[in-house]
């Protein structure tokens, strides 16, 4: 019987468990879990401080889904090194654990910048975990002043999260805007005008220079009194264990389409990769939650024999607050289609005959007609796309493709 | 396993079927007290090419994209459906960036809402085909 070992209990991990029983029921499979929790939607975490979700809706599978496809989870346990050669892993508690196939699910860490006396600083929250979720929660008050660092994906959700549990909020970001990673400047003022309104305040090309106690003082010269600090600047992948033993790493463990590393029998999956982009045609660290699960799953496979490969991973993300969408997905490089309307725009963007990237905000129906020119690297000029840009439906993909995708099983 | 299929040579465009999706998904008990004065939101959406006109509903898909990319687990497949549980789904709209059909949208009491083949409501069986006037919309093996 194959032995099977999955470092981390994320998505990737759901992935590999559902990509190894879709081929071999019988393994074993051992997953090591370093958080205490059954598998649960981690970007969810703002959503449960929000109310939006509780601890049984919130998590990603069904209780009993270890149970039902037989996975033992070691909960509380951490890998600590991987010999390639024996095929072993060495864990936090002293246990060894040998593996056939092991996948690195490992996920990322939240980054904090080192500032000056940020040990100074009574209450000090990143906001990656439930468990840092239920830690943040239970330091706030009604009155409580919050300064969240980072003006990110993270950093914009938790103030969205805790919005009706603290007094204020104040997000600063080094970058001149919000959500720098998948906006330009426009649209994110689009975003920023909304989160402003919501009651969230921004002091952005700014940056803490320096943490004295429950005071932030800013390069701009100005202070902020706070209560309460989130630390959301960004994350890293978890690369070193595959790094220490000498497997090829960028800013994220290289894995190909197979999902495998370069040490044999060792695969990785899920924001701890770096993997080929097909909009930007570079390598790159996608950390998005249905990548990280089709990662998982395609690793799983292939572990087990089968054969799966991701040949067309994009970026892509979406993220809302308070009723306003914001979708996105690709490189925002070629020739630019617009469309503005109260509280919204469109952008295409559009190279070499095919659409290499999109932001839509406010208006997003049927915004995966889009991801899906992007993903499958249609040829513009075999759709009607002076159509298609104005209004994303099948009609412009004429009669063949619909023959294709409608009459048939898909 | 039976889906939802539209004969475009039949589809006279008539958009009945809109109304009758957002009938049976209303959870009302009348077809007036579910529609009267309302913006509709079905789950099947009517096009046109030319002269032509065709429907087009959640595909079911063996493989769904939808269940692959949804980040809260509220997206399943259940006897090879594609469902949502309204409990569970936050209105992420993850699902909505992905489908290449452009079936999901977003519903109205914070989680999506999709095509269950009216298998989760009162009608138990398609209530789009039902009520197809020329039977350009099926229910059927294919």
């Amino acid at each position: 019987m194959k032995q099977y070992l999955i470092i981390g209990n994320g998505a990737a991990a759901v992935g590999a468990i559902e990509g190894i029983r879709s081929v071999d029921k019988n393994g074993e499979i051992t997953v090591i879990s370093r958080e205490n929790h059954h598998v649960y939607a981690r970007p969810l975490i703002s959503y449960y401080l929000e109310g939006k979700t509780d601890l049984k809706h919130i998590l990603y599978r069904p209780s009993d889904f270890y149970e039902k496809n037989s996975v033992n989870v070691l909960y509380g346990e951490e890998a600590v090194s991987v010999d390639p050669d024996g095929k072993t892993v060495a864990l936090k508690s002293g246990k060894k654990l040998g593996y056939d196939s092991l996948c690195v699910a490992a996920g990322s860490a939240p980054f904090v910048p080192p500032t000056e006396g940020l040990g100074s600083v009574p209450s000090v929250h990143s906001f990656m975990t439930l468990d840092d979720a239920e830690t943040l929660k239970s330091s706030l008050t009604p009155d409580s002043r919050v300064l969240i660092v980072g003006a990110g994906l993270i950093g914009l959700k938790c103030a969205e999260g805790i919005l009706g549990l603290c007094k204020e909020i104040t997000v600063c970001d080094l970058a001149p805007r919000v959500l720098s990673s998948i906006l330009d400047s426009d649209c994110a003022a689009i975003m920023q005008t909304h989160l402003e309104k919501m009651g969230i305040k921004f002091l952005l090309g700014d940056t803490v220079e320096k943490f004295d106690g429950s005071t932030a003082h800013m390069k701009s010269g100005c202070k902020v009194g706070f209560d309460v600090l989130v630390m959301a600047v960004g994350v890293r992948a978890n690369i070193s264990l595959v790094k220490e033993i000498g497997g090829e790493c960028g800013r994220g463990i290289s894995v190909n389409e197979k999902m495998q590393t370069t040490l044999s029998d060792i695969y990785a999956a899920g924001d701890c990769t770096e993997s080929f982009d097909i909009t930007s045609g570079t390598r790159r660290v996608m950390a998005i939650m249905p990548l990280a699960y089709m990662q998982g799953h395609c690793a799983g496979v292939n572990m087990a024999g089968g054969t799966e490969s991701i040949e067309n991973a994009l970026p892509m993300n979406s993220i809302g607050f308070a009723g306003l969408h914001c979708l996105t997905a690709g490189s925002y490089d070629g020739e630019c289609y617009e469309e503005r309307f109260e509280d919204g725009i469109k952008r295409l963007y559009v190279k070499d005959n095919l659409l290499n990237g999109f932001i839509l905000i406010g208006k997003i129906d049927r915004a995966g007609i889009y991801t899906s020119l992007i993903r499958n690297r249609t040829p513009l000029d075999t759709v009607d796309f002076e159509l298609l840009k104005k209004f994303p439906a099948l009609a412009p993909f004429g009669r063949t493709y619909r023959s294709e995708k409608l009459g048939g099983e898909v | 396993m039976k889906r939802v299929y539209v004969n475009e040579k039949w589809c006279l465009g008539c958009r009945l079927c809109e109304y009758n999706c957002a009938y049976a998904n209303s959870g009302e008990s009348s077809m007036i007290k579910a529609l009267r004065k309302k913006a509709i939101r079905p789950n099947i959406t009517v096009e046109e090419d030319g002269d032509i006109n065709f429907a087009v509903s959640c595909r079911h898909c063996r493989d769904p994209i939808c269940v692959k990319s949804c980040i809260s687990g509220a997206l399943s497949i259940k006897d090879g459906a594609v469902v949502v549980d309204h409990d569970k789904c936050v209105g992420c709209l993850t699902c909505v960036l992905v489908c290449p059909y452009g079936c999901i949208r977003e519903g109205e009491g914070g989680a999506v809402q999709k095509c269950e083949l009216c298998l989760n409501n009162s009608f138990g069986e398609p209530a789009c085909v039902k009520g197809c006037p020329n039977r350009a919309i099926v229910f059927e093996e294919r």
